[in-house]
């Protein structure tokens, strides 16, 4: 549905370079995610698919219509959310929808059931200024005008961005419900959290991919044995731990701090090594490893 | 054509909706219309003029009562010398010093022949030589009836003597409203049609809503299309509006068609919308889009002969001015509405504002292409 062929994006005529040699394919049906901190190259990409832009090299093709050369046909089928909120402020939530309908030659009417299960959760709002709805409400009539025209392909950059943590929760719901009526999606979001939710991830740090699969065959191949630790004086847990020499990796997590080490070690032999340094109420147990921490050791890993 | 109906409607939508532009829209230049004209008049009254009379006799003071009945000048002050009315000047009190020597009309009837002594206030350059002429024109007048008094006119004068009688046409009674105010109308027309228009587009920019648009299939011509009709409807009611103050407060009725002065208008506002357009393909912010128009319409207004003769400037600047549009516009304006012009008179500066006009578009929209 959707392939990238070595595509290279550079900026400031190649002194920056936004997204390198990037190679993927999105399946009809999928809910596919863009996973990446701020400045990876997610929304270089978004915006090079969207045909908002051209790559550097490579080619990518979307629903069969290459991006440069059948941009037209593209525009035609795709929804795209911009991770702004890119609505007129000063019309209404009802004359955005109808605005967006009628460019794309259709009525709200047309496609009202495709969107019917977001908008009834705006539709008493639909005289009020665009600009004067709520961060969740704002989202969901972007992506209303971002579905009115029934596309085959939905772009979503860092759709819950800035978003509670309900309506984070409420959204990712209406994408599995999207998925359900064949709607390929691509969304991108630096939450680890939400990369669960998707049927595969690229992980992408600096405009590069490091690893692509499904969610649960990235955290499988961790090999390594984690352990989470807890004392009383967290900062000075972590600084000591990472002086250990058998430690691989230390990293804070919530409450606990995650640690691998360089091989197998007994936990007496790291609370040993902890009390000697004065530290008390030591808490040591195995956990299994998050998204987050495989993309923590992958731009750790040389 | 259904989408660029569509695109019409919203634009106007969110125009009405912002209280702030309709103000600047409809009511400021009529605002302006009004108050710019009294500042842009060059007509001087009220000079004030500073007396020393040292002969106190008839004949100075018919002179004196002869210069204040013209009604350009006040006297400010009565002196006894000529070193306190330059202080009156110094104090910016008076703008001229008029001194009347002794024995003023004792030896203008004796020797025939006398001398009055003026001096002027030149800082204001405009202010000085009008202020001279006036009173160097009313000195000759009283010159003429005082010799006219002494001598009895010959059957056959002594010597031939050519004399001017002037008839002024196209603006009788030299009303400067007249000259000026078609112009000042044409200043609105050039803000309203670059800025606004201009800072349309940016605002589409920087909210990201350009983006949004962008994705969908509309055409490029269409978009740019639905946001200069628009502003070239709004701009056609300014002049309406213009049109009527002037008939109200300067009873200004244009000689000329109205079908000519539209139809100016028209290519006029093609020009200017495609600078508008041309501006806002080079700016991000409605900050950057501000600041080039400024620079525009303020070169625009000061050199395309709204105040000041085009025909004073050099060559060089002379051949300049040509590529402004607002410089063929005032002229076409003053030609139709004082004297009359048709299609047929005007037909070098129509065509000069429709290449310029085209040449603007056509950049505009090779950059936006360009850009995106």
């Amino acid at each position: 549905m959707v392939e990238l062929k070595n595509i290279k994006k550079t900026y400031n005529k190649g002194s920056i370079i936004a997204v390198e040699d990037i190679s993927f394919n999105v399946d009809k049906g999928e809910l596919f995610g863009l996973i990446g901190p701020d400045g990876a190259g997610k929304t270089s990409i978004f915006r090079m698919l969207t045909t908002l832009m051209i790559p550097d090299s490579g080619t990518a093709s979307v629903n069969g219509f290459d991006i440069v050369k059948e941009y037209k046909a593209i525009r035609n089928c795709v929804g795209y959310m911009p991770g702004k909120f890119s609505l007129y402020q000063d019309l209404t939530v009802e004359e955005n929808l109808s605005f967006f309908a009628t460019i794309f030659g259709t009525t709200i009417k047309e496609n009202y059931d495709l969107i019917k299960d977001i908008y009834v959760q705006i539709e008493p709002f639909k005289k009020r200024m665009a600009g004067k709805l709520s961060g969740g409400m704002k989202q969901k009539l972007a992506l209303s005008c971002a579905l009115i025209h029934k596309p085959t392909v939905l772009f979503l950059d860092e759709p819950t961005t800035g978003v509670d943590a309900v309506s984070r929760k409420e959204f990712w719901a209406m994408l599995k419900k999207l998925k359900q009526q064949g709607i390929t999606i691509i969304v991108s979001t630096p939450y680890m959290d939400e990369a669960i939710l998707c049927d595969r991830i690229a992980l992408i740090q600096a405009g590069k991919i490091l690893s692509l699969d499904t969610p649960e065959k990235i955290v499988t191949n961790f090999q390594d044995k984690l352990y989470a630790v807890k004392a009383n004086n967290t900062y000075k847990l972590l600084t000591d731990l990472r002086k250990f020499s058998l430690t691989n990796s230390c990293f804070a997590f919530g409450e606990y701090l995650h640690v691998t080490f360089s091989e197998n070690i007994s936990e007496n032999t790291v609370t040993a090594y902890l009390e000697k340094l004065g530290h008390t109420n030591i808490e040591f147990k195995t956990t299994i490893p998050t998204i987050e921490d495989c993309f923590i050791k992958l731009i750790t890993s040389p | 054509m259904r989408t660029l109906l569509f695109l019409l409607e919203k634009e106007f939508k969110q125009i009405f909706r912002n209280k702030g532009i309709i103000r600047t829209i409809f009511i400021a230049p009529v605002i302006q219309l009004i108050l710019m004209p009294l500042a842009a008049d060059f007509s001087v009254k009220n000079i004030n003029l500073a007396v020393v009379d040292h002969d106190h006799s008839t004949y100075s003071q018919i002179l004196i009562n002869k210069i204040t009945a013209s009604g350009h000048f006040k006297i400010a002050a009565y002196n006894a010398s000529y070193k306190e009315a330059l202080t009156t000047i110094e104090q910016d009190k008076a703008d001229l010093a008029l001194e009347i020597p002794e024995h003023f009309e004792r030896n203008l009837v004796r020797e025939n022949y006398q001398k009055v002594y003026v001096a002027i206030n030149a800082i204001e350059g405009t202010k000085a030589s009008l202020g001279g002429g006036y009173l160097a024109s009313i000195i000759n007048s009283f010159n003429a009836d005082i010799r006219l008094k002494w001598i009895q006119p010959d059957h056959i004068s002594p010597s031939p003597t050519i004399g001017i009688t002037a008839t002024n046409w196209y603006n009788i009674f030299l009303d400067f409203h007249l000259f000026i105010v078609p112009g000042i109308l044409v200043t609105l027309l050039t803000a309203m049609g670059s800025m606004q228009a201009a800072f349309n587009i940016v605002q589409e920019k920087e909210r990201g809503t350009i983006e949004q648009i962008n994705v969908t299939p509309i055409k490029k011509h269409i978009f740019i299309l639905g946001k200069l009709i628009p502003f070239l409807v709004l701009s056609t009611v300014i002049f309406t509006i213009g049109l009527l103050v002037a008939r109200v407060f300067y009873g200004i009725i244009p000689v000329g068609s109205f079908v000519v002065l539209y139809g100016s208008l028209i290519i006029y506002l093609f020009a200017m919308l495609g600078l508008g357009l041309l501006i806002s393909t080079y700016s991000e912010t409605q900050q950057q889009a501000m600041s080039l128009s400024f620079f525009f319409i303020n070169v625009f207004n000061m050199m395309s002969g709204l105040f000041t003769s085009v025909d004073s400037m050099p060559a060089w600047a002379h051949t300049v001015i040509q590529t402004f549009p607002s410089t063929h516009f005032i002229i076409i304006m003053r030609m139709v509405v004082l004297k009359g012009s048709g299609f047929g008179d005007i037909t070098y500066h129509l065509a000069a504002m429709f290449i310029i006009g085209l040449i603007f578009n056509t950049w505009a929209v090779l950059n936006y292409r360009k850009t995106t």
